[in-house]
């Protein structure tokens, strides 16, 4: 009798519903335990010049500590960890919260690599080709926003949104209404506008949603003052909710004379279709990791972008790039905020964006919008078709939903993210990223333009399988993850700044000694 | 290596009777007895046995220790689990369907007091009934044990309550696994140090190896008042549970979601605010209670206290000869008890003519700022203090709450009930509650009176 699956019997066997997923899992250690001392991957030969005397200010006592490997254990190293992965190249990447994946098209790392070899300080006169491309990009997101210039230069989102949040308080200063010190939010606008206005010494006045899921516009009017100095907020919101009214919103701060700034971090919902400035705001920006398809690159380096109106110009930080009709040419903005980063911005991005704005076209741009949210809603239909998931509020959403699995967390006591990592065992995941958590039991899914109905549905099949497997089986689910590389971690330490060890230094003056 | 850690189980086996009866709540032999002959059956029971489970199926062989009869032992049987009883002197210890009352509950705590950690399974007027025995356990010296609640009656407003019984064995699971030798810190819990509300932050030294304690407000409805659909929480006191808001009913999820010291947060803000020789009433809560504490001020949890922050200069005064006090300079705010736990008529004579803010919390998931379980507050005092003027801007009254919190009202509005309508009407509108150091929101107050109680 022939036990074996069905499907084996088949020279080519189908696969079965639900991918078979297994990670690798080499236990690799950490490199600086890898090290031998005096092991080298290059035998550099001796220069034949005369060695050059550092001053004895410069010279290092002790030679760095870094690891000492050879080529071939450097390179499986590597290669060991990056199959410990799981990015955007390997699953159906719908879940990482507000980060918000797609697909970079490899042909653009070709036009990023081609300037790689340019540095920083090389004078203008050599490198029009580059800042050509800052100028073309700028007038391209400035047709997008409708905003008047654009700054290239912050080094992520949040730099973008601290630049903004530091053109308000310059543009408040010099007019001398330096007690404007409050700034309004939303509780579902990205928490990078409370954190950068909170750096940046403002008193943060967060607007509740009301019961539709909106944020209460008559709490706004009644937040809005002498003291205010802009609102910051996104739309859609992170429940991925379109405030109908935004422009009121926008008016009743100008009425009472603060600023109206757009986190247009994620635009998927929106490009081509809305536009900041039409809205009345003020400054906006966008995340080209998000929106305009550059790779996160894990922290860094991304790339942000800050469009501002006429009047909020001269606040930009520098330089930007002035074109007279025959050259280009780097300037600084007469009352600018300074430097949010070294030089120009992160060029490789820049090219990378430009590439991908170029070969979609404005109507390709508007057709990302479209099919994102064509996307998000037919996942939605598939998420809410699973017993136990919900979305508060019930409205429609534009490019991503925040979803919660109450019903099912206290029916069976497992919790999202206990979800999210039995999900990992099939090769996909999701990530508890849903600040401030107001959502119970909150899941973010944010299919963007790069999946196709096949990627969804196996994704939504997943996340049906893993609710019902909670249903059968909590334990099962909660002692996940299986087929990982790692199968469980204390996030106790986390909590714990005495235990935080973000270099193997600090791991082994902490842990070690 | 679970081998001495226990934890005690206590039931409130006619707990949630009145609920699916329709009668809004089960306390006294009357409305239990119509609920049973409304064919109400017991769930308390079963729910408590299903958190036994869960805690099990985490952490086997953890030692419970309960009660004879339906007030533990059913439970844990029905559970499959190892258990000791021990004798508590109950009414019900004969047999399966005697009646028991609240004095049982407090017996049953009193006897299991030197467990790592009492599940007990009830409502809110079992949580009362579990604080009265803390209380008698605090007054006799005697060491409290962290308390969770296994959500089982009608009234689940406190926030000592788990979201569900599983979360509650999950819950319990992990406060033990992080209490090294399962000594779950004892003589900490009831320590005026204690921080944090079911909005959660750490006990100091808290992490890895040590679980972390929090302060968890018990509210109950006047159930008379409640069947009558005028909804009436009042806050009793505070019990030490494990700091975990992931499961707790403050609704929070996320293992590092916490944001630490929310409540601490708060009542520096509050404090930054305070102007030298400006009285504040702090309302009862524990987050008003955090103000006293930041202002180094014991005010009371319960009561109605009124502070003043003092000069820096003259709060070095009042701590010197104690520690050298150098160049007049101190870190934080100094403060001064005008009068503690105050009466209606002592709060009016306290407030008038001179400049006052009141520092009001929200009492219970129903969102009543005034009216529930601070009547010292009056009309005559609040028209004493917010002259004809109260918006969101006057800055007279300041309303204090967690994110959490206010999220937890899905929408709806906090509510005024100070026994005078046309003075909630007044009120009515948007008012600033602070929610953290330099963090606000604006939220909308409603009269009472004008809000349907559905």
């Amino acid at each position: 009798m022939n036990t074996a699956e069905p499907f084996a019997e088949l020279p080519v066997a189908p696969k079965p519903p639900l991918r078979r997923f297994h990670q690798a899992r080499w236990d690799e250690p950490i490199i600086f335990e890898l090290s031998t001392p005096g092991r080298r991957g290059i035998a550099v030969p001796e220069p034949g010049a005369p060695r050059v005397e550092l001053p004895e200010s410069v010279r290092r006592a002790e030679p760095p500590k870094l690891p000492e490997l050879a080529q071939p254990q450097v390179v499986r190293h590597y290669l060991r960890l990056s199959q410990e992965n799981l990015g955007h190249d390997l699953n159906i990447d719908v879940g990482q919260g507000t980060c918000t994946m797609k697909y970079s098209p490899k042909v653009n790392d070709r036009f990023a690599a081609a300037v790689a070899e340019l540095h920083p300080l090389q004078h203008e006169d050599t490198v029009q080709g580059v800042l050509e491309i800052y100028w073309r990009m700028e007038r391209m997101l400035a047709e997008i926003s409708g905003m008047s210039r654009v700054s290239l230069q912050p080094g992520s989102g949040s730099a973008a949104i601290y630049a903004n949040v530091a053109m308000i308080r310059a543009y408040h200063a010099a007019r001398g209404e330096t007690h404007r010190d409050q700034v309004i939010t939303t509780m579902f606008s990205h928490p990078s506008n409370a954190a950068c206005a909170k750096v940046a010494g403002f008193e943060v006045i967060t607007l509740m949603p009301d019961a539709d899921g909106l944020p209460d516009i008559e709490a706004l009017r009644a937040a809005v003052g002498p003291r205010t100095a802009a609102l910051m907020i996104t739309n859609p919101e992170d429940t991925g909710i379109f405030n109908p009214r935004i422009r009121e919103f926008v008016d009743l701060v100008h009425e009472a004379g603060g600023l109206a700034c757009y986190d247009q971090a994620n635009a998927n919902g929106i490009l081509g279709i809305t536009r900041a400035r039409d809205a009345g705001f003020d400054l906006c920006h966008f995340n080209l990791h998000k929106t305009f398809s550059t790779p996160h690159a894990c922290g860094g380096p991304a790339a942000g972008a800050c469009g501002v109106s006429a009047d909020l110009a001269p606040f930009l930080p520098g330089p930007v790039v002035a074109f007279d009709g025959s050259a280009y040419t780097l300037e600084t903005p007469e009352r600018s905020i300074g430097k949010v980063r070294p030089f120009l911005g992160v060029t490789p991005n820049i090219v990378r964006a430009y590439a991908w704005i170029m070969s979609l076209g404005a109507e390709g741009l508007r057709q990302v919008a479209e099919t994102a949210a064509l996307n998000n809603n037919y996942l939605m239909s598939k998420i809410l078709a699973i017993p136990g998931a919900s979305a508060p509020w019930g409205r429609r959403r534009i490019e991503q939903v925040r979803y919660s699995w109450q019903e099912l967390s206290e029916e069976t006591g497992v919790h999202s993210e206990e979800i999210g990592v039995r999900a990992a065992d099939f090769g996909v995941h999701y990530w508890t990223s849903h600040h401030p958590y107001l959502v119970p039991e909150p899941f973010t899914l944010e299919p963007t333009e790069s999946y196709s109905k096949e990627d969804l549905d196996e994704y939504a099949a997943i996340l049906a399988h893993v609710a019902d497997e909670a249903r059968r089986d909590p334990e099962l689910v909660k002692g996940a993850p299986y087929n990982q590389s790692v199968h469980k971690i204390d996030p106790s330490p986390l909590d714990d700044p005495k235990a935080w060890a973000p270099t193997w230094r600090a791991y082994v003056r902490k842990h070690l000694s | 290596m679970s081998a001495g850690v226990s934890v005690g189980l206590v039931v409130n086996p006619v707990a949630g009777l009145g609920g699916a009866a329709g009668l809004k709540g089960s306390d006294g032999a009357e409305v239990q007895r119509a609920a049973l002959a409304r064919g109400a059956t017991p769930r308390a029971g079963e729910r408590a046995a299903r958190a036994v489970r869960a805690l099990l199926s985490r952490r086997p062989g953890t030692r419970l220790v309960t009660v004879p009869g339906p007030m533990g032992e059913h439970s844990a049987r029905a559970a499959g689990a190892p258990y000791d009883l021990v004798r508590a002197g109950l009414a019900s210890e004969p047999g399966p369907s005697a009646a028991t009352t609240a004095r049982d509950t407090r017996r049953a705590v009193l006897a299991m007091a030197g467990v790592d950690l009492l599940l007990f399974a009830g409502g809110d007027g079992t949580a009362r009934d579990v604080l009265d025995a803390v209380r008698e356990l605090r007054e006799r010296g005697e060491r409290v044990p962290p308390v969770l609640g296994i959500p089982a009656g009608v009234k689940v407003y406190s926030g000592c309550f788990a979201v569900s019984p599983a979360a509650a064995g999950t819950l319990a699971a992990a406060y033990l696994s992080a209490t090294p030798g399962g000594s779950a810190t004892p003589g900490r819990s009831g320590t005026p140090g204690l921080p944090g509300t079911s909005g959660g932050s750490g006990t100091p030294g808290g992490g890895p190896g040590r679980a972390a304690l929090a302060e968890a407000e018990v509210v109950d409805l006047d159930e008379e008042r409640y069947r009558q659909g005028l909804v009436s929480p009042v806050l009793y006191g505070a019990l030490p549970v494990p700091a975990a808001p992931a499961a707790l009913s403050g609704r929070k999820a996320g293992s590092s979601g916490t944001a630490p010291g929310t409540v601490e947060g708060i009542a520096r803000e509050v404090v930054s605010r305070m102007r030298p020789g400006v009285r504040h009433v702090l309302g009862p809560g524990a987050t008003t209670r955090a103000v006293g504490r930041e202002l180094g001020l014991a005010t009371t949890l319960l009561g109605v206290d009124v502070v003043e922050r003092v000069e820096a200069v003259e709060a070095v005064e009042a701590v010197e000869g104690a520690e050298g006090a150098e160049g007049g300079e101190r870190d934080g705010a100094g403060g001064r008890l005008v009068a503690a736990d105050v009466s209606e008529a002592e709060l009016a004579g306290l407030v008038g003519g001179r400049e006052t803010v009141l520092v009001l919390s929200v009492i219970g998931g129903q969102g009543f700022v005034l009216g529930r379980g601070n009547q010292q507050v009056s009309p005559r005092v609040l028209r004493a203090v917010l002259g004809d003027a109260p918006g969101a801007r006057t800055g007279r009254l300041l309303v204090l709450a967690t994110q959490q919190k206010l999220a937890a009202l899905g929408g709806r509005p906090l509510l005024a009930d100070s026994g005078d309508e046309d003075l909630d009407r007044m009120l009515a509108g948007h008012v600033q509650v602070i929610t953290g150091y330099h963090e606000s929101t604006i939220y909308r107050i409603s009269a009472a009176s004008e809000e349907s109680n559905g």
